[in-house]
């Protein structure tokens, strides 16, 4: 990267850290740290969106609406949630796949499933077999996304369910008697009012959502983790940058990021709820009021 | 081949007893349930010895972060932070590697040699990082807990002229446990789904010899079929967390015997992810 840099086995001491922390890989190692923020900006509103759909057809006056919704959020709660990772994405893929082959390839006469192999018609490929490695990265983000989603989606749908069933039934009620519908009650009453009581669970789901991050890794995404790996690995003098297994150091230095990560969570958590309790009827609202009296 | 014969070949697999070879084709339901099933032992042994041991830790650092004296409260204040902070993913990571760097010859201490090498395989390494993330997650369930016991309770220890020791091992820790434990049955619950993470983390499984995921996605990578394997996992996990919950029932009964019916604590399943 800096010209001082052309020939690095004549550097020493911190200019060769320098050199050695800006190389392309180095490079690549910094824009991952972006890839797991895009993935939480992403995953965290729309895990919120199926969490609230899910919430909602839980609620639904609609029996089987209503299982589907209940089966969403018990779904999570006995099994490992690595295992919906590891499952979800192979379903995801192939089911991705399976669809454009009985849309592409109609003629295709051979089964899909050959013993004990996948095998749909080139056209059907996702991404097609002679893309560049880039879109094989984004496609394999894309997965991880709404593997994500599904999963804390399920989560959130449980927060949000109760948060919903919290709301004291006058506020409801009050709202009914001035006769709005339930329509207009869900939104003006319901919704604006819950979230006081969703954001203790909702903060617990975000910061699990950041730990569970490096799950990336085992998705197949080129993250943080396997980044650690790739660079702290011994390095032989054929290397430009030769030096022995430093793979505890990076990891060190990827454990701060997700303190650092989760602490400023916490703070910023800690500001939102002190926020939404203001005026609110419950126990930290009342402390509040009294407080500024 | 008979399923009993598989079963007899395969029930032991994860410890080393039995057939060395894994099968390589014709899977059958059998094969999948029985290595699966066998890789749970494993999962079983994190969790157990974990648990059991990590309990007492857990109390000691919640006393310790109760504690006036700083000395004490700040190390329990972030072995707790750091633990809960950071995920069990990069603990295991961080913790093979640290165990890999130890000296291959082990340690002189007045003429007797400590080996170390045993540290880096999985069942003593990833035992460790278990033992210390579930003692840090339990002891801010017993923290908490113990900020929530009632002032009555105290009071009435004190009218009593119970002091020290007696106060606290007939008045505060019975009650912190029983005010505890229907979190800590949460935390028990999800530190069995953890034990899964342990060799997709660093820690190498030695000839084949994993838990039950490791061998579900051997299954998975071999058939290109995950509907089968995954979902056994899931059975497993399901019964496991049944048994769990009938276990922690019958001791959250015992903790809550003297209290009227109607104002005892009742297990809640709450949802808690990835560590």
């Amino acid at each position: 990267m800096f010209a001082s840099c052309a020939d690095p086995s004549s550097l020493e001491g911190f200019g060769w850290l320098i050199c050695y922390l800006t190389t392309g890989k180095h490079l690549g190692m910094y824009w991952s740290f972006l890839t797991v923020l895009v993935l939480l900006a992403v995953t965290a509103p729309t895990a919120l969106l199926f969490g609230f759909g899910g919430a909602m057809a839980a609620r639904s006056p609609i029996l089987p609406v209503r299982l589907v919704g209940k089966g969403y959020t018990a779904m999570v709660r006995g099994i490992p949630d690595i295992v919906f990772f590891l499952f979800f994405v192979i379903v995801l893929d192939q089911s991705l796949e399976w669809t454009l082959h009985q849309i592409r390839c109609p003629e295709w006469t051979e089964p899909i499933r050959q013993g004990l192999e996948f095998r749909v018609c080139p056209q059907a490929k996702i991404p097609s077999g002679d893309a560049p490695q880039v879109y094989h990265q984004i496609y394999g983000f894309i997965l991880a996304v709404i593997t994500f989603s599904i999963v804390f989606g399920a989560f959130a749908a449980n927060v949000l369910y109760g948060a919903m069933q919290a709301v004291p039934r006058a506020q409801l009620e009050t709202a009914e008697a001035y006769g709005m519908s339930h329509r207009q009650v869900f939104r003006r009453i319901l919704v604006p009012q819950m979230w006081v009581y969703a954001l203790p669970g909702l903060s617990n789901l975000w910061m699990i959502l950041i730990k569970a991050t490096p799950l990336l890794f085992l998705l197949g995404v080129q993250d943080i983790v396997y980044w650690a790996r790739e660079l702290g690995g011994s390095k032989t003098t054929a290397y430009a940058y030769p030096h022995p297994d430093w793979r505890l150091y990076y990891f060190l230095f990827l454990l701060v990021f997700y303190l650092v990560m989760t602490r400023g969570s916490e703070i910023v958590l800690g500001r939102l709820s002190a926020r939404l309790s203001q005026g609110q009827a419950t126990m930290a609202g009342e402390a509040m009021r009294k407080a500024t009296v | 081949m008979s399923c009993w014969q598989t079963i007899g070949d395969y029930a032991f697999r994860s410890i080393g007893i039995g057939e060395r070879l894994l099968p390589r084709t014709d899977f059958t339901l059998c094969h999948q349930f029985t290595l699966i099933g066998s890789g749970l032992i494993w999962n079983l042994y994190f969790g157990v010895l974990a648990l059991a041991v990590g309990f007492f830790l857990a109390n000691a650092i919640a006393m310790a972060k109760a504690a006036r004296n700083p000395w004490l409260r700040k190390p329990a204040e972030w072995f707790i932070f750091v633990f809960r902070g950071s995920p069990l993913f990069i603990q295991f990571f961080l913790a093979y590697e640290a165990f890999v760097l130890l000296p291959k010859a082990g340690f002189d201490v007045f003429g007797m040699t400590i080996h170390t090498s045993w540290m880096a395989k999985a069942w003593a390494g990833a035992l460790f990082v278990l033992f210390l993330n579930t003692a840090a997650y339990s002891a801010e369930i017993f923290y908490g807990a113990l900020r929530s016991i009632p002032k009555g309770d105290l009071e009435a220890a004190d009218a009593y002229g119970l002091t020290g020791w007696n106060r606290f091992r007939r008045i505060l820790w019975p009650t912190m446990l029983r005010l505890a434990w229907p979190a800590y049955t949460n935390e028990a619950i999800f530190l069995f789904h953890a034990t899964t993470l342990v060799y997709f983390s660093g820690f190498p499984a030695f000839q084949q010899r994993g838990d039950s995921l490791y061998y579900a996605q051997y299954f998975a990578d071999k058939t290109f079929n995950p509907f089968i394997p995954y979902p056994i996992v899931a059975v497993y996990f399901v019964c496991l967390t049944l048994l769990l919950i009938w276990v922690f029932g019958r001791v959250n009964r015992y903790l809550n015997r003297h209290l009227p019916a109607n104002v005892r604590s009742r297990i809640r399943l709450r949802p808690q992810l990835i560590r």
